[in-house]
């Protein structure tokens, strides 16, 4: 609860410091705002309460997600300051903009009430599309903005929809009515069909397939750092939502949904993996490799009970590898018009460190041990295997080697091609998310038990 | 002490190795490569004094991980192997100067951290990173320090690296499925598991994914000329002289105790395959021209010699593998190396174009002679005896398996000499041919000297590893 009203006044406090003319302290005084966030979140580990009438619940379940949620967003915005140079008379606008996305994202976590929750999911929904569209000039940047907003608000409208029916069948919006309404023998048809309409626009926001076709189109044209946020944090966020609301909408999975879970998972790693390979614009390509990520994430739905260690597990490794990985992407494609594979040819001996980093990453993304991303897999399959669907197993192998070629495009070239240019000089901040985000990284791959026995 | 010292000095010595520079990062990776030799001779001697030198500790709750490492007689000579290589493969690289030599002489420090992190971990888990570890750093040191065209290299190494990987994937499959069953990853309990044959048939053809094509055996073999051709030659001699034996090792730990009857009932058809690699080798071997693709060939075909050693499943069979694997890390180490020496001088790896070497270094000449003499397992060397041996346990299961594999020797022995007479007899090649420098002498006399010496006197490696074979032996049977 704390970290909800912390969050927004911060949010507030930046949009204020602009006009006290304080433009420089806007970002040391965020990050500083949000370590401390982190701190006060992190200490109410353990605490199990509810507020508001039961709209904001908090459990240990919460407070992990929104721990993550917070440093991802610390990454965000000590990115933003070199990210936005041209532009810093907007700085205050663009941080508190991340600011409110990272209340959705927490209130999306946090929710005890459906109402909350969609209020969530339509913060964070609003402070990405103007993200998408914020590079005003540029007709790309707009393309992706429309293109999000008119797809994005169209699943909202579903997700209302879905909220309609399941508050028709049980005549609440409270999470807990909705749990026993769940469970009872004597729930109503359209009950099912909001949620399978709940479920539906919650694809479209992870951007699963059939529901994926924004995706490519919105992170290529949307400013580098705004793809970020969206791989990353916004993608976690719409997974541990679409996790809980499961938990409470989805007691006892019926096997026609497990069976939908089990195609939709499929389809995305497959789909996403093999639209890579054809990639040649690094920002689609991690676009699809999120996709084919995400068909991972759902995975976690099929053990509902005992997967959440394992789903923040993976949103953790897969948060931290995005984050470094695009650090890397932004200082390469720095000035450039387009993001193609080919800016980073010879980048090993231009910037040895910063190609590590990003080896390192893709490396993570790709599951190789001893980066945390082969742990994340390793963990799910496992669940998944323990709910008894082995044929997902397979299906989650063979895209882990399929998914190798193309991370290893991107390796290749920056190795054995020859620089094209002279190397620019990194701000000195890049250095430090991308190693910090990377070694935590690592750090997790190492002590796997420090995330997995949270819960 | 215990295990683990041998692991924290060489990830120690590979991060030193990357921080000591360019200048010297070869003389600091040879000095840790020496200490974690003297360290593992250490181990054995303790091992052999009926010291306790397993370890292990939780790493994971749940999941539950063990962090175990465990030395029996079969993997102490198999790190025994790696740590007396590894100094070796290190002096072999003084002769050329790698660009960012400190990060070729870490990868090597490293790959061999994890090739022995494999040969020790008895948790399946544990041993599926190690195994996965080793990957990295050859990917690294044949796409970057590789030779020949750049795009060509770059696909010969991706298609190793997918291979491999996708292989081991399947192994991984297969260890969370016998997790669901036992609860846990270690060697002892998984190997205890009363399974179906259904499970087991999945089981042993997963691991033999996995192992098939790290060996390689034929059908899974079309990644390995190219690379070994393309590699820089202390790449290729890690993954000839250590990184094959990983899969064959894991046939041995692994496969055959974990699914017994289905390697029983595939036993012929997997003794099959191991022996027309054995054949297609060497007969593909008789046509080559590039020195390296003509020992990558010869390798193929006593590698499937040995895997066929393994597959026979009697305690011949596996004692002979288990030397022959030795034997021929050595052997092949050597020739590479001999061939590196040769492009050095010549820089060509085109047998034609070599010729007349004996007349002016009789003394490489007469090293290369018996390294050659070593490879077609000539008596009185180290590979005679592994050779024999498990020619004999094919020849208890099927006469047919032991005079298929009895060709190798004879093929072998013609390839082999023709090479060499092309080589190093005939014309006198118009370039100067430098006699061998201190470092390449010193490669080729432990070579040799180890493989004379054992080939006269293998008592003590017999000693050592037969018992953890009889304990294998047990559960396959």
């Amino acid at each position: 609860m704390n970290t909800l009203i912390a969050i927004a006044v911060l949010g507030v406090i930046v949009l204020l410091a602009e006009i006290f003319n304080l433009r420089k302290a806007i970002i040391p005084v965020t990050l500083a705002g949000l370590i401390a966030t982190l701190g006060l979140t992190v200490t109410e580990f353990g605490v199990t309460e509810s507020h508001y009438n039961n709209m904001i619940k908090v459990n240990n379940f919460t407070v992990a997600f929104s721990s993550l949620f917070i440093v991802l967003t610390i990454f965000l915005i000590a990115l933003s300051a070199d990210f936005y140079q041209e532009r810093a008379s907007k700085i205050s606008d663009f941080v508190s903009i991340k600011l409110f996305l990272l209340a959705g994202s927490v209130s999306m976590v946090s929710f005890g009430n459906l109402a909350m929750f969609f209020l969530g999911i339509e913060v964070l929904s609003i402070a990405l599309y103007i993200l998408a569209g914020s590079d005003r000039l540029n007709v790309k940047s707009n393309e992706a903005g429309m293109k999000y907003f008119l797809m994005g608000s169209f699943a909202s409208g579903i997700i209302l929809f879905g909220i309609a029916l399941v508050y028709g069948a049980v005549g609440s919006f409270d999470m807990d009515m909705i749990y026993e309404a769940s469970n009872s023998a004597t729930t109503v048809d359209w009950f099912y069909i909001g949620v399978s309409m709940i479920t539906v626009g919650m694809l479209f926001k992870i951007a699963t397939v059939p529901f994926h076709f924004w995706a490519p189109d919105v992170y290529e044209g949307a400013p580098t750092l705004t793809t970020a946020t969206m791989s990353t944090l916004a993608k976690v966020t719409a997974m541990a939502t679409f996790f809980k609301l499961n938990m409470a909408m989805n007691g006892n999975m019926k096997f026609e949904y497990e069976l939908v879970i089990v195609i939709v998972s499929i389809a995305s790693m497959t789909v996403g993996n093999i639209m890579a390979l054809r990639q040649n614009n690094i920002k689609r390509m991690l676009a699809f490799s999120g996709i084919s990520h995400a068909g991972f994430m759902v995975m976690a739905l099929l053990n509902l009970q005992n997967a959440t260690g394992s789903l923040f597990y993976y949103t953790a490794a897969y948060g931290l590898a995005g984050i470094a990985a695009f650090t890397v992407v932004i200082y390469v494609c720095k000035g450039k018009d387009n993001e193609n594979i080919e800016n980073f040819n010879g980048l090993g001996k231009r910037n040895p460190l910063m190609a590590g980093i990003l080896t390192a990453s893709l490396l993570s993304m790709a599951g190789i041990p001893i980066f945390s991303g082969f742990f994340a897999k390793f963990f799910l399959l496992n669940q998944v295997l323990n709910a008894g669907w082995l044929v997902l197993v397979i299906a989650g192998v063979i895209n882990s080697m399929i998914a190798v070629y193309y991370y290893f495009k991107v390796v290749s070239a920056m190795y054995t091609k020859e620089a094209t240019e002279e190397p620019a000089k990194v701000p000195f901040e890049f250095y430090i998310v991308a190693v910090l985000a990377i070694g935590l990284n690592i750090a997790i791959g190492l002590f796997p038990s420090a995330l997995m026995d949270l819960f | 002490m215990d295990v683990t010292l041998l692991l924290i000095l060489l990830f120690i010595g590979a991060v030193a190795t990357y921080f000591s520079g360019n200048a010297i990062a070869s003389k600091v990776a040879l000095f840790f490569s020496v200490a974690a030799l003297g360290v593992s001779l250490a181990l054995l001697n303790q091992f052999s004094q009926g010291t306790d030198i397993s370890f292990s500790a939780q790493w994971i709750k749940n999941p539950n991980v063990l962090f175990a490492l465990k030395a029996d007689g079969l993997s102490i000579a198999m790190v025994l192997l790696t740590t007396a290589l590894t100094p070796l493969i290190v002096l072999s690289g003084f002769g050329n100067n790698f660009n960012n030599a400190k990060n070729f002489y870490a990868l090597v420090l490293f790959m061999a951290f994890a090739m022995i992190g494999t040969f020790l971990a008895s948790d399946g888990f544990v041993y599926y990173i190690f195994w996965e570890l080793s990957l990295i750093p050859i990917y690294f040191i044949a796409l970057i320090w590789g030779n020949g065209d750049a795009e060509a290299r770059k696909k010969a190494v991706i298609k190793f690296f997918i291979y491999t990987f996708a292989g081991s994937l399947f192994m991984l499959a297969a260890f969370i499925y016998l997790y669901q069953k036992a609860g846990t990853f270690k060697w002892d309990v998984l190997v205890g598991l009363d399974l179906s044959a259904t499970e087991q048939f999945w089981i042993f053809l997963a691991f033999f994914l996995a192992y098939a094509i790290k060996i390689p055996l034929i059908p899974f073999h079309t990644w390995q000329a190219n690379v070994y051709q393309k590699a820089p030659t202390i790449g290729t001699m890690l993954l000839s002289g250590i990184m094959l034996k990983m899969g064959l090792y894991s046939v041995l730990r692994w496969q055959l105790p974990l699914a017994p009857n289905a390697a029983k009932e595939l036993q012929y058809i997997i003794i099959g395959l191991a022996l027309a690699g054995v054949v297609y080798g060497s007969i593909v071997a008789l046509k080559q021209k590039d020195l390296k693709k003509l020992l990558a060939y010869s390798s193929l075909a006593h590698v499937g010699l040995i895997a066929a050693g393994c597959y026979a499943m009697n305690m011949d069979g596996l004692r002979g593998a288990v030397l022959q694997m030795i034997a021929h890390g050595f052997v092949i180490v050597g020739l590479f190396f001999a061939a590196e020496v040769i492009y050095r001088r010549y820089e060509t790896r085109t047998i034609s174009e070599m010729g007349g070497i004996r007349q002016q270094t009789p003394k490489f000449a007469s090293m290369f002679m018996i390294l050659v003499l070593a490879s077609v397992a000539l008596p009185g060397t180290f590979n005679f005896v592994g050779e024999f041996t498990v020619l004999y346990s094919l020849s208890t299961e099927n006469m047919v398996f032991a005079v298929i594999g009895g060709t190798t020797i004879i093929l072998g022995a013609f390839y082999m000499l023709r090479m060499f007479q092309h080589a190093m007899l005939g014309e006198t090649n118009a370039k100067m041919f430098a006699d061998v420098t201190v470092s390449e002498g010193i490669v080729f006399v432990a070579i040799i000297g180890f493989l004379l010496f054992f080939g006269l006197y293998p008592k003590p490696i017999i000693e050592l590893i037969t018992p953890s074979i009889q304990e294998i032996l047990v559960h396959v049977k």
